[in-house]
């Protein structure tokens, strides 16, 4: 099957990957598992006081569409309120990226990696359910 | 041809619908059934012969390949049990499973600037295998139990199967290139 050029862009020269120190407060990890093809996706966001996401990053062992679908998403949340961040659909995703229909799980998993992120921040911040202000 | 359609796989095989099975059966059972079905024995009869022919031999080595296997028998006695694994899109998984899986996965990265990757690789495809009994156990004793919790323990066992094949798939191909 052939990539589309944006996802061999992502592949080939993946944005923020790395990892954030776990333990730091402002820091929420999200791991993500796709058991149909054995894909692992670890996503990681720094927010500031302002909940605004001022790092990600990614670290994604599949193929080239669940690399690409994290890398590009890492690009997307930062600069973004985790609120903001928080809406991003997988079919954004999928559609920036040119997806085939048989690809479109990778995305998902990119959704649900930020979307778990976000949620393991905010259970350390003890902010759950409630909305950061965007300053 | 009398192994009809609308069986089950393993009543098509003549095995009770249950996990364990013996594999060393089974392969006879499939050398039996394929010679029965075989397109070359219906070569002369009638169109309809030849296609039912056809038909039952795809669906013997779709039996064979589908019980053989403990990761496909056990995702096909889920779907028996109304559980279907196939193209679900649910990426909730226990977290210390995949932190494990992405160690795994680091280490595999790691292992060709080892000082002795052959023997690093053999050690990890070791751990692979052991794991992978852990949890076919788990599937076994899970599957046994036919009530929901059963089959959700059951669930989650086969989708951490699908992880470790995962891992097989990448050790063999690094096996590959380290020759």
């Amino acid at each position: 099957m052939a990539y589309s050029d944006k996802v061999l862009d992502h592949y080939e020269n993946p944005r923020n990957v790395g990892v954030l120190d776990k333990s730091d407060p402002n820091v929420g990890t999200g791991m993500v598992g796709a058991p149909a093809c054995g894909d692992v996706m670890k996503l990681q966001i720094r927010v500031n006081e302002q909940g605004v996401i001022e790092d990600a990053k990614f670290k994604t062992y599949g193929c080239g569409s669940a690399i690409a679908s994290s890398s590009l998403l890492t690009e997307w949340v930062k600069g973004k309120t985790i609120e903001e961040a928080g809406k991003i659909k997988n079919t954004q995703i999928a559609e920036e990226l040119a997806l085939p229909p048989v690809k479109i799980h990778c995305s998902v998993l990119a959704e649900d990696a930020i979307k778990a992120a976000i949620a393991d921040y905010q259970t350390k911040a003890g902010t759950k359910g409630s909305k950061a202000d965007a300053a | 041809m009398d192994p009809a359609p609308g069986k089950n796989h393993f009543e098509l095989f003549g095995f009770p619908v249950k996990f364990d099975i013996d594999t060393d059966e089974l392969a006879a059972r499939y050398r039996e059934l394929q010679r029965r079905v075989h397109p070359d024995k219906f070569a002369s009869g009638s169109d309809q012969e030849r296609r039912l022919s056809l038909q039952m031999t795809a669906l013997v080595n779709e039996g064979f390949q589908t019980l053989k296997d403990p990761v496909r028998r056990g995702r096909y006695l889920l779907n028996l049990r109304g559980v279907d694994l196939d193209g679900e899109t649910d990426t909730a998984m226990d977290p210390a499973f995949l932190m494990e899986q992405m160690e795994l996965r680091e280490e595999l990265e790691g292992v060709r600037e080892s000082d002795n990757p052959p023997k690093r690789l053999a050690d990890l495809a070791n751990r692979i295998e052991r794991r992978m009994q852990d949890k076919i156990d788990e599937f076994r004793r899970a599957f046994a139990d036919d009530v929901p919790e059963g089959t959700g323990k059951a669930r989650n066992a086969v989708r951490e199967m699908q992880f470790l094949e995962k891992m097989r798939r990448e050790i063999d191909n690094l096996e590959e290139e380290l020759i």
